[in-house]
């Protein structure tokens, strides 16, 4: 019944890396106005199909055509020239330019030799009003929010008349309410008869705003299906290749003693009388929108960023905590929100990276006991299943999924009795997604106290034994896991209802 | 649901058979680098049979020792995408210093060589505070030492050099054990010391992590500071080392020594592997660097060619270098 409008068809695409088939045989057909999901796990080759897309990799073997016409594309320009824009995870804008200033990038107006500001100002400015976007286009791209600046790049692609807007895992860094922000604004697109390549783990989302979905695993092209005539389970069996029998792991056990007590922490600005409990055993979720102020707590807490007022009591002791060495060494863990730029160290070792912070069990007067080294690697590496071709594999080169849990092993290692979580399953795929919350379940049964910061809904109600709303810096609302569902937390974490606790 | 663990080469040789290991991996890192070094040698011994004479071999060692000394340093700056331009200034006021205090104070020789030296470890200590403590950059804070310290070798000496007569203090620059220069062996055990330091203690680990990722250091609960002095330090140390060594072996204390010394050693740890964007290096590949510029000198001097071709020759063969090591990162990738 489409066949008439497809704008764009990918037929039997090979590509190969030395020593990795990483597309095999991928087909994919876009139509026009459609919102058109591309799913699989890290590796399954979604980002290489996108990147030939794009003319940043040449396929071995393989069509592409266009408006029915058949096309190569070798390089970024003819991809541009073909109507295709693609808004990759890292946004591609100039921080210190303005809204105006980024969108015109490479394509300024010019009028008698000068740029022609105005012009170039009220064209942005339409643009935005088309989208129903309220956004100052002469304000520095800096002082947007990410999700703002998502939006300058789908003006970016607007105005050079795109006819195919690829965005790759764009609400990977946005919350609730800013993806809803985003999925109003692909309406626009759909209603503008523009085409969306959308690529996201977040199975939820896929049915909220996409049509139909291509899944792909290791390369290979598995199916693509109608989205409303699916279903979450058989998305997720076509992507990992057989059942996902327990996706959350949740253990059932009781809970010790009051492990860490917060009282009264306030950080002018930043955090407001924060007090709350963790027990041993116990997983503590905190929900909030993005700058309710829940990673800066964190922080505080594990003694990266000063508090002004109130204390941190670890097992009845109060902690003076002033850099994370002290917060560490008293049993305190953080696993960071941002794990590419605050967790790992990419170039380093699978072995360098989990055994880094417990130097000292194999380091000894100037003399490395590898064999300790290498034991303590791969206790973690079988305990964490991180999937390595050796321990000496640079981090960087393994998928995501396995660079989180290589983090998760470097706090794990150092045994700590508080574990905070901040975003942990964040660009993480499915199956490492259940294998963290296993994880999780498995440190909670052993007495581990964990606080899990999350934007996910889905994992903080499902994970959490208690969760602690945040808005603006303050608790708005504790609720117990009977209590939990997702209308209840929005309406705390927007601010909706104040709290009797 | 947890997939086995699949390892290719779990309890590989490496754990097993640690020194032959160990060298194994050094010349397989190293490779392009010692072939370059390798031909050159090859190269220079068919044309000039001065070249690879012991008393020719001996004497480019003990040339290149300074240079060693320094780039070991500079080795740990550049891992932790720092630098340090003040090397040269700070090794010329530690050896005019030790000079001063012998021709001038009178002090006596242990005295004046210790002075001497802690003067450039305090140096270096400024540098590496002052980039801790204010955040500013490694260029610019290393940049205001050497115009500093380079003045303050000119007051010191008024511009003129402090002759030194003392045989026992020329002696620590011109001295043998046995046949070999003692240059030759502070080197070779600041050679060692280094590469210790840098791979078997925690200390190494942690520059190599915040060399890596600063943030991901930070949150790590690494002291970030202390890591920055310590490197700068250690590289004052260094320097303060190698200006009273090789002020003894001119006899003199001279506020010019030393100018261009750091690009010198910048050049080596470049030429050895180190990388600029930080995390990655080691002081074996350093020292192959140092070589390669030293060999270099030496045979274009031995081929009587004119001096200034040397530095042509220098900035070609970097050029070549770290092409050649940009070219096989490509082909990894």
């Amino acid at each position: 019944m489409y066949m008439d409008n497809v704008i764009l068809e990918m037929k039997d695409i090979h590509k190969s890396f030395p020593g990795v088939y990483a597309l095999n045989g991928v087909n994919l057909d876009l139509i026009q106005g459609e919102v058109h999901a591309l799913l699989g796990e890290n590796g399954a080759g979604k980002s290489t199909l996108i990147k030939v897309l794009a003319g940043i990799h040449s396929v071995d073997k393989g069509e592409v055509f266009i408006n029915g016409a058949k096309c190569r594309i070798d390089n970024v320009q003819d991809s541009q020239k073909h109507g295709i824009s693609v808004i990759h995870q890292e946004l591609c804008l100039v921080p210190n330019m303005t809204v105006t200033e980024n969108i015109f990038l490479g394509r300024e107006i010019y009028k008698a030799g000068f740029l022609d500001k105005r012009s170039m100002h009220i064209k942005a400015q339409n643009l935005f009003d088309s989208l129903q976007l309220n956004i100052k286009v002469d304000v520095k791209v800096s002082s947007l929010s990410v999700a703002q600046q998502q939006m300058v790049e789908i003006a970016k692609a607007l105005l050079v008349d795109s006819a195919i807007i690829v965005m790759d895992e764009p609400t990977s860094s946005l919350t609730e309410k800013e993806v809803e922000m985003l999925f109003k604004t692909i309406r626009e697109l759909k209603a503008k008869n523009i085409s969306v390549i959308y690529i996201s783990h977040k199975l939820e989302e896929l049915f909220q705003i996409t049509d139909r979905v291509t899944v792909l695993r290791d390369g290979k092209y598995i199916g693509t299906k109608i989205t409303k005539n699916t279903t979450k389970d058989e998305l997720i069996s076509m992507m990992v290749g057989r059942e996902l029998t327990e996706y959350y792991t949740k253990s059932k056990h009781d809970f010790g003693d009051v492990i860490l007590k917060v009282e009264n922490l306030s950080k002018a600005n930043v955090l407001d009388n924060i007090s709350f409990n963790l027990r041993k055993g116990e997983i503590l979720g905190i929900s909030g929108l993005v700058g309710a102020g829940r990673t800066e707590l964190a922080r505080a807490i594990f003694g990266i960023d000063r508090f002004d007022s109130g204390t941190v009591t670890l097992e009845g002791k109060v902690m003076k905590i002033k850099s994370p060495k002290e917060a560490m060494d008293s049993g305190i863990a953080l696993v960071p929100e941002n794990r590419k730029e605050q967790g790992m160290f990419s170039i380093k070792s699978v072995s360098y990276n989990i055994t880094l912070l417990v130097l000292d069990k194999f380091i000894k007067m100037a003399k490395v006991h590898n064999n300790l080294e290498e034991q303590i690697t791969d206790e973690y590496v079988q305990k964490l299943s991180i999937k390595t071709p050796s321990n000496e594999q640079p981090v960087g080169n393994l998928s995501g999924g396995n660079q989180q849990k290589t983090v998760i092993a470097k706090w794990l290692a150092t045994m700590p009795k508080v574990l905070i979580l901040d975003e942990p399953t964040r660009g993480v795929d499915v199956g490492a997604k259940a294998e963290i919350y296993s994880i999780m379940s498995m440190l909670a049964e052993q007495g581990v106290g964990i606080i899990m910061i999350s934007s996910e809904l889905p994992e903080i109600i499902n994970m959490s034994d208690r969760v602690l709303v945040m808005n603006k810096g303050r608790i708005t609302g504790i609720l117990e896991r009977e209590e939990l569902s997702q209308e209840r937390i929005m309406q705390y974490a927007t601010g909706g209802i104040k709290d009797e606790h | 649901m947890s997939t086995k663990v699949e390892k290719i080469c779990s309890n590989d040789l490496r754990y097993r058979n640690g020194v032959l290991n160990s060298v194994y991996i050094y010349f397989k890192e190293n490779l392009g680098i010692l072939i370059g070094l390798l031909s050159m040698c090859i190269i220079l011994s068919v044309l000039s049979p001065a070249f690879a004479t012991t008393e020719n071999i001996l004497n480019v060692l003990r040339q290149v020792s300074t240079n060693a000394n320094l780039a070991f340093g500079m080795t740990f700056a550049i891992i932790i995408t720092g630098i340090d331009l003040s090397v040269g200034s700070i090794l010329a006021v530690s050896g005019t210093v030790a000079a001063g205090l012998i021709a001038r104070n009178g002090l006596p020789l242990w005295m004046a060589v210790t002075v001497g030296i802690l003067v450039g470890t305090f140096l270096g200590f400024i540098n590496g505070f002052i980039v801790a403590r204010t955040g500013m950059p490694y260029f610019i804070a290393t940049l205001a030492m050497m115009q500093i310290a380079r003045g303050a070798a000119y007051i010191y000496t008024n511009g003129m050099p402090i002759r030194t007569d003392s045989p026992a203090f020329t002696a620590l620059g011109n001295g043998y054990l046995g046949p070999v220069p003692l240059p030759i062996i502070y080197s070779t055990v600041f050679l060692i010391g280094t590469s210790i330091l840098l791979n078997k203690t925690k200390f190494g680990r942690h520059v190599y992590a915040v060399g890596g990722n600063r943030d991901a250091a930070i949150f790590s609960g690494i002291n970030i500071k202390k890591i920055e002095i310590l490197v700068f330090t250690l590289i004052g140390f260094l320097c303060g080392v190698s200006g009273v060594v090789l002020c003894a072996r001119m006899s003199s204390g001279q506020p010019t020594v030393g100018v261009g010394f750091e690009l010198d050693a910048i050049a080596a740890v470049i030429l050895g592997g180190t990388s600029f964007a930080g995390g990655i290096g080691k002081i074996g590949g350093t020292m192959i660097g140092v070589l390669v510029i030293g060999v270099l000198n030496n045979g274009l001097n031995l081929l009587n060619i004119n001096s200034f071709w040397q530095l042509v020759a220098k900035g070609l063969v970097i050029l070549l270098a770290v092409y050649v090591d940009i070219l096989k990162k490509k082909k990894k990738k």
